[in-house]
C-alpha cells in the first residue's frame, strides 16, 4: 500500500523489548477497587448504587450524563463500600467522586448479560447505543466516548476506518500484545465499527517494529477484502491521529477540523476489542490491558487489569521496583503524565504504568537556546517551537497563538531533541492553560453581561407595567372602572 | 521516592547537549587546524593559543561580572569555538595583541554585551575579524608563505616566540593571499591568463600550501570537516549548499561573460575562506535563520555577497563582511519565512479540499 511522508518527528529509543515478549496475564483482584465516576472526556457519571449494596460483575455503577459522557460498571462482584472522593488518576492528585467496591471473590456476572449473535444485522444507531451503554471510550488515552464518534456518519461523508495500531510511544506494548493474542476479536470489533459508521474499507495500521502483530492481522484480514494492513515506518508521533491519516491518505486534516472532514475515522485496537466484547458478549468495559514497564520495574508485564485497581497492586504483581524510579508515569514517556502516587486507580485511558530511572529520563538543567532549530526540524506540525516558547516565556500569549500554539498537538518531539534541554512542552502547556482560562473568563464575562441585561430588561418591564397601572388608575380616578394590570396579575399568581 | 514535580513531558530525551554540538564542530575543525598549524609553524601555534585563551578568560570574566554561573557556560564550548574560528581567520604570523584584542572584541563586544550565548545578533568571530581588519589593515593583510614546522626555512621555537611577541625576529617573507594578489594584478590592468599561471594551482590551493589565514588554506580538509558535521546532523545541508551553489553560479556566469577578468567557479571555491564560511561560520545556529527555506535564502544571499565583494568592492576577500550583512537579515528572514503549518495553507487558513468525491484511499 502506498504511504505518504509526514514532516518532522523523532526516533526515540523504543525500549519495547522490555515487555513485548510478555504474554497478557490476568491481574488478580485487589482487595479494594476504586472506580472513578469520571474516566472520560465529558460529564461525570452519576452514582446508580448505594453504599452497602451488593453488585454483580458488569452491573451499572454510574449513569452517563448528557450527550458526551459514559457510564461506569462494576469490574467484579462485591459490596459498595462507599461513594466519596479519592485521588484521581491525574497529575494534579486532586480527588474526584469515586465508588469504592470490595470484591467478594466470586466474580459473579450480572444475570441477563448477553450479546448479539450477528451485530451486522443491527441498525447503526443500535450499535452506537450498545457501545454507549457499555461505557466504551477511546482507549488509546484520549478517552473520548466512542459512541459519539460512531455517530459521526450523520454529519460527515465517511469512507475509511483506520485502526491505529501504531503504538509509537516507547515502552508500551499492550496494543501489540492485544493484536497478537486477540487478533480475531480486534478485527471483528473493527468490522462492527465500520458497519456502524457505514464505511467501505478498514485499514489496520501497525508500525514496523511489531512484525508479529502485522503478520497476525494480515492473516486474519485475508478473508475480508475490505480490510488491509498497513506497515508504518517507525517514527514518533506516527500514532497521532492526524499524522497517521496523512501517512495513509496523503491528506492533511484541515486545521481545527476532524479526520472525519476528509472521510476517515480513527479508533484504537483496544477500543475495537471492547466493541467486540460489548456487541458479541454484551460485556461492558470493566477491564483493560496495561503495560507495566520501565527500567525500575523488576518484571515488566502486560496485564489485564480490572478498572479501579490501585497502581500499587500492579507494581507489586510485577515484583516491585528494582531500583528507586525517578519518575512514575501514566502512559508513554513522550506524552504521558506523572502519577501523583501509587494509590490512584487504573482507569479506562491508562495504557501504561512506567517506572523510569534517572538514566532513562535523562533530565538536565535547561541551558539558553542556541537557535539550533532542531525543534523546527522535529515538529510534525510545521511550527517554530523555539519562537513560541520565547513568546510564552515573555508572557506574550497573543504572539504565541499567532505562531500557531493552537495547532500544537503537544507531542513533545521538540523537547525531546532540544540540546539545551529546554522544557518547550511545559511552556506550551502553560500558554494553552492560560488561553483556556482566558476563554473561561471571557465566557463568564459574557454570561454575566447577558444576565445583567436580562435583569435590566425585566426591571424595565416591571416599571413599565407599573407606570401603565398608574396611568390606568389615574384614568380610573377620572371616572372609569378599574382594569387589571399585568403587574397585578403576577402578584396574584 | 520518585519525583512528582509536575513538569511536562517528555520523560525521555535524546542523548544530546549544547556542548556535544560544540565539541563536534571543534572535532570537525581539528584536521584543517592541525594541518594549518603545521604549515605555519610556531608563530601560528602561539597565536592560536593566545586567541583561544583570551576568549575563554574573557568569557569567564564576563560571566562573573554578570553574576552568572561559570561552569555551564564555559564548559558548553561556545567560547572555545569562537576563539578557534577567530584564530583561523587571522594571518598566522600576526602579533600577539591582535589575538588578544580580537578575542576581547569577539567575546565581550559581540557576544556577552548582547546577553551571552544564543543572544548575539552577529557571529562573534566575524565581528572581531572585521573590527581588526578595519582598525589594523597592515597587520591583518601581512601574510606569509607556508613554511612547514621543522623544515629548514621554518622559524624555531625561539624565533616563533620573537615573531609573535614582536621582539627581534627573523625577517618575514611576506606574501599576499591568492585573492589579494589576483585583485592587485587585475587592478593594474593585467588579464587573468597572465596572472593566474604563476600563482594559482587549484590542487595546491585545495590541499592548502598557499599563503593565507589558517582557515583559508586547506579547502579539502575543511570540506571533510563539513561533511562530518552533515553526517552527524550538527548542521543541515541548506546553508552550505546554497552558499556554494550561488557563489559557483555567479562565478561561472561572469567567467563565461569575460574569462579575462573573472575567474572561474573553482577558483572561488578553493581560494579564500569560502568553505570555512559555508560549513562552519554561516551555519552558526545563533545567527542564521531557523527554517529550511530561510536557510536557503540566507546561503544564497551569502554567496551573492561574497562574490560581489570579492569582485567589485575594495577588499579582496569578502566572507566576513558578507556573513555580518546576512546576519542582519536573519531576524527579517525568520519573520517572513516560516514553514507551512499542518492543516493550513501558506496564508494560515485551514486547508479546504475542492471535492470530497475522490478521498478514497488509493490501493
Amino acid at each position: 500500500m502506498k504511504l505518504f511522508n509526514i514532516r518532522g518527528g523523532v526516533h526515540p529509543e523504543d525500549r519495547k523489548h522490555l515487555a513485548a515478549d510478555q504474554a497478557i496475564e490476568d491481574l488478580p483482584l485487589a482487595p479494594l477497587l476504586h472506580v472513578p465516576l469520571q474516566q472520560h472526556i465529558g460529564n461525570a457519571a452519576t452514582p446508580a448504587v448505594r453504599r452497602g449494596q451488593q453488585v454483580a460483575k458488569g452491573e451499572l455503577l454510574g449513569t452517563g450524563q448528557g450527550p458526551i459522557s459514559a457510564p461506569v460498571h462494576a469490574p467484579t462482584s462485591g459490596r459498595i463500600m462507599g461513594i466519596g472522593s479519592f485521588p484521581a488518576h491525574h497529575v494534579s492528585g486532586l480527588s474526584v467522586r469515586t465508588i469504592t467496591l470490595q470484591p467478594d471473590g466470586k466474580d459473579r456476572w450480572l444475570e441477563g448479560i448477553e450479546g448479539v449473535p450477528d451485530p451486522f444485522t443491527l441498525d447503526p444507531d443500535e450499535i452506537a447505543a450498545r457501545v454507549a451503554a457499555a461505557g466504551i471510550v477511546g482507549m488509546g488515552g484520549a478517552t473520548f466516548p466512542s459512541a459519539v464518534k460512531l455517530n459521526l456518519r450523520k454529519k460527515y461523508r465517511l469512507h475509511t476506518l483506520v485502526i491505529n495500531g501504531a503504538e509509537c510511544e516507547p515502552y508500551l506494548t499492550c496494543d501489540d500484545r492485544l493484536m497478537r493474542e486477540h487478533t480475531a476479536q480486534v478485527l471483528d470489533g473493527a468490522r462492527i465499527m465500520a458497519h456502524a459508521l457505514g464505511m467501505t474499507q478498514i485499514i489496520i495500521a501497525i508500525e514496523n517494529n511489531k512484525p508479529q502483530a502485522q503478520a497476525a492481522m494480515t492473516q486474519a484480514a485475508a478473508d475480508h477484502a475490505a480490510v488491509r494492513v498497513a506497515g508504518l515506518p517507525m517514527r514518533y508521533p506516527m500514532g497521532s491521529e492526524k499524522h497517521l491519516v496523512q501517512t495513509l491518505t496523503g491528506r492533511e486534516t484541515p486545521a481545527r477540523g476532524l479526520t472525519a472532514d476528509i472521510g476517515v475515522v480513527v479508533h484504537n485496537p483496544a477500543t475495537a476489542f471492547a466493541v467486540h466484547q460489548a456487541l458479541r458478549l454484551g460485556w461492558p468495559l470493566i477491564a483493560r490491558l496495561v503495560t507495566v514497564s520501565g527500567g525500575a520495574i523488576t518484571r515488566p508485564r502486560n496485564l489485564r487489569v480490572p478498572l479501579g485497581t490501585p497502581v500499587q497492586h500492579l507494581i507489586d504483581y510485577c515484583g516491585g521496583f528494582r531500583v528507586e524510579p525517578t519518575r512514575l508515569i501514566s502512559g508513554g514517556p513522550m506524552m504521558g503524565n506523572p502519577l501523583p502516587g501509587t494509590r490512584v486507580p487504573i482507569v479506562k485511558g491508562s495504557n501504561g504504568v512506567l517506572a523510569l530511572t534517572a538514566e532513562e529520563v535523562n533530565a538536565q538543567a535547561a541551558a539558553p537556546c542556541i537557535r539550533c532549530a532542531s525543534c523546527v526540524a522535529a515538529c510534525p506540525c510545521g511550527l517554530l517551537p523555539l519562537q513560541m516558547a520565547a513568546h510564552a516565556r515573555a508572557g506574550d500569549l497573543d504572539g504565541t497563538v499567532r505562531l500557531g500554539l493552537m495547532d500544537c498537538i503537544g507531542c513533545g518531539s521538540c523537547s525531546y531533541v532540544c540540546p539545551a534541554h529546554i522544557p518547550l512542552v511545559q511552556f506550551f502547556n502553560y500558554a494553552k492553560g492560560e488561553m483556556a482560562a482566558r476563554g473561561r473568563a471571557k465566557q463568564k464575562q459574557a454570561e454575566t453581561k447577558r444576565l445583567i441585561e436580562q435583569r435590566t430588561a425585566r426591571i424595565e418591564a416591571i416599571q413599565q407595567a407599573k407606570r401603565e397601572a398608574m396611568a390606568a388608575r389615574k384614568r380610573e380616578t377620572a371616572g372609569k372602572p378599574p382594569a387589571q394590570t399585568p403587574a397585578d396579575r403576577r402578584a396574584e399568581a | 521516592m520518585y519525583s512528582d514535580t509536575p513538569i511536562a513531558g517528555p520523560y525521555a530525551h535524546e542523548r544530546t547537549s549544547v556542548s556535544r554540538i560544540m565539541v563536534l564542530v571543534v572535532l570537525a575543525l581539528v584536521p584543517a587546524t592541525l594541518f594549518s598549524l603545521w604549515q605555519f609553524g610556531w608563530p601560528a601555534i602561539f597565536l592560536f593559543l593566545i586567541t583561544v585563551g583570551t576568549c575563554l578568560i574573557a568569557e569567564a570574566a564576563c560571566l562573573r561580572a554578570a553574576e552568572k554561573p561559570l561552569r555551564p557556560s564555559l564548559l558548553d564550548g561556545s567560547a572555545l569555538l569562537t576563539g578557534w574560528l577567530l584564530a583561523m581567520s587571522l594571518p598566522p604570523w600576526a602579533p600577539w595583541w591582535i589575538g588578544v584584542l580580537g578575542g576581547l572584541i569577539a567575546i565581550v563586544v559581540a557576544k556577552q554585551v548582547f546577553g551571552g550565548i544564543g543572544q548575539n545578533l552577529f557571529n562573534p568571530a566575524m565581528v572581531a575579524r572585521v573590527a581588526l581588519l578595519i582598525s589594523f589593515p597592515a597587520e591583518l593583510t601581512r601574510y606569509v608563505a607556508p613554511a612547514p614546522l621543522f623544515s629548514p626555512q621554518a622559524p624555531g621555537f625561539g624565533e616563533g616566540l620573537a615573531i609573535t611577541f614582536g621582539l627581534d625576529g627573523p625577517d618575514m617573507v611576506t606574501g599576499a593571499t591568492l585573492l589579494g594578489q589576483v585583485r592587485t594584478d587585475l587592478g593594474q590592468g593585467h588579464p587573468l591568463p597572465d596572472i593566474l599561471p604563476g600563482i594559482y594551482q587549484p590542487w595546491s590551493d585545495a590541499v592548502g600550501t598557499l599563503a593565507g589565514s589558517m582557515g583559508e588554506t586547506s579547502a579539502l580538509l575543511l570540506l571533510l570537516g563539513g561533511l562530518f558535521l552533515l553526517s552527524q546532523r550538527v548542521i543541515t545541508w541548506h546553508i552550505p549548499v546554497a552558499t556554494i551553489v550561488t557563489l559557483a553560479l555567479a562565478a561561472t556566469l561572469m567567467n563565461l561573460y569575460d574569462p579575462a577578468h573573472y575567474p572561474d567557479a573553482l577558483y572561488h571555491l578553493v581560494g579564500g575562506a569560502t568553505l570555512l564560511a559555508a560549513f562552519f561560520i554561516a551555519t552558526d545556529p545563533v545567527t542564521s535563520p531557523i527554517s529550511p527555506r530561510g536557510q536557503l535564502i540566507f546561503g544564497a544571499g551569502l554567496g551573492v555577497l561574497i562574490y560581489s565583494i570579492r569582485t567589485w568592492a575594495a577588499y579582496p576577500e569578502g566572507v566576513a563582511f558578507a556573513i555580518l550583512l546576512m546576519n542582519t537579515c536573519t531576524p527579517l528572514i525568520d519573520h517572513y519565512v516560516r514553514p507551512r503549518v499542518y492543516g493550513r495553507d501558506r496564508k494560515g487558513a485551514p486547508i479546504e479540499y475542492a471535492d470530497d468525491a475522490d478521498t478514497e484511499v488509493t490501493r
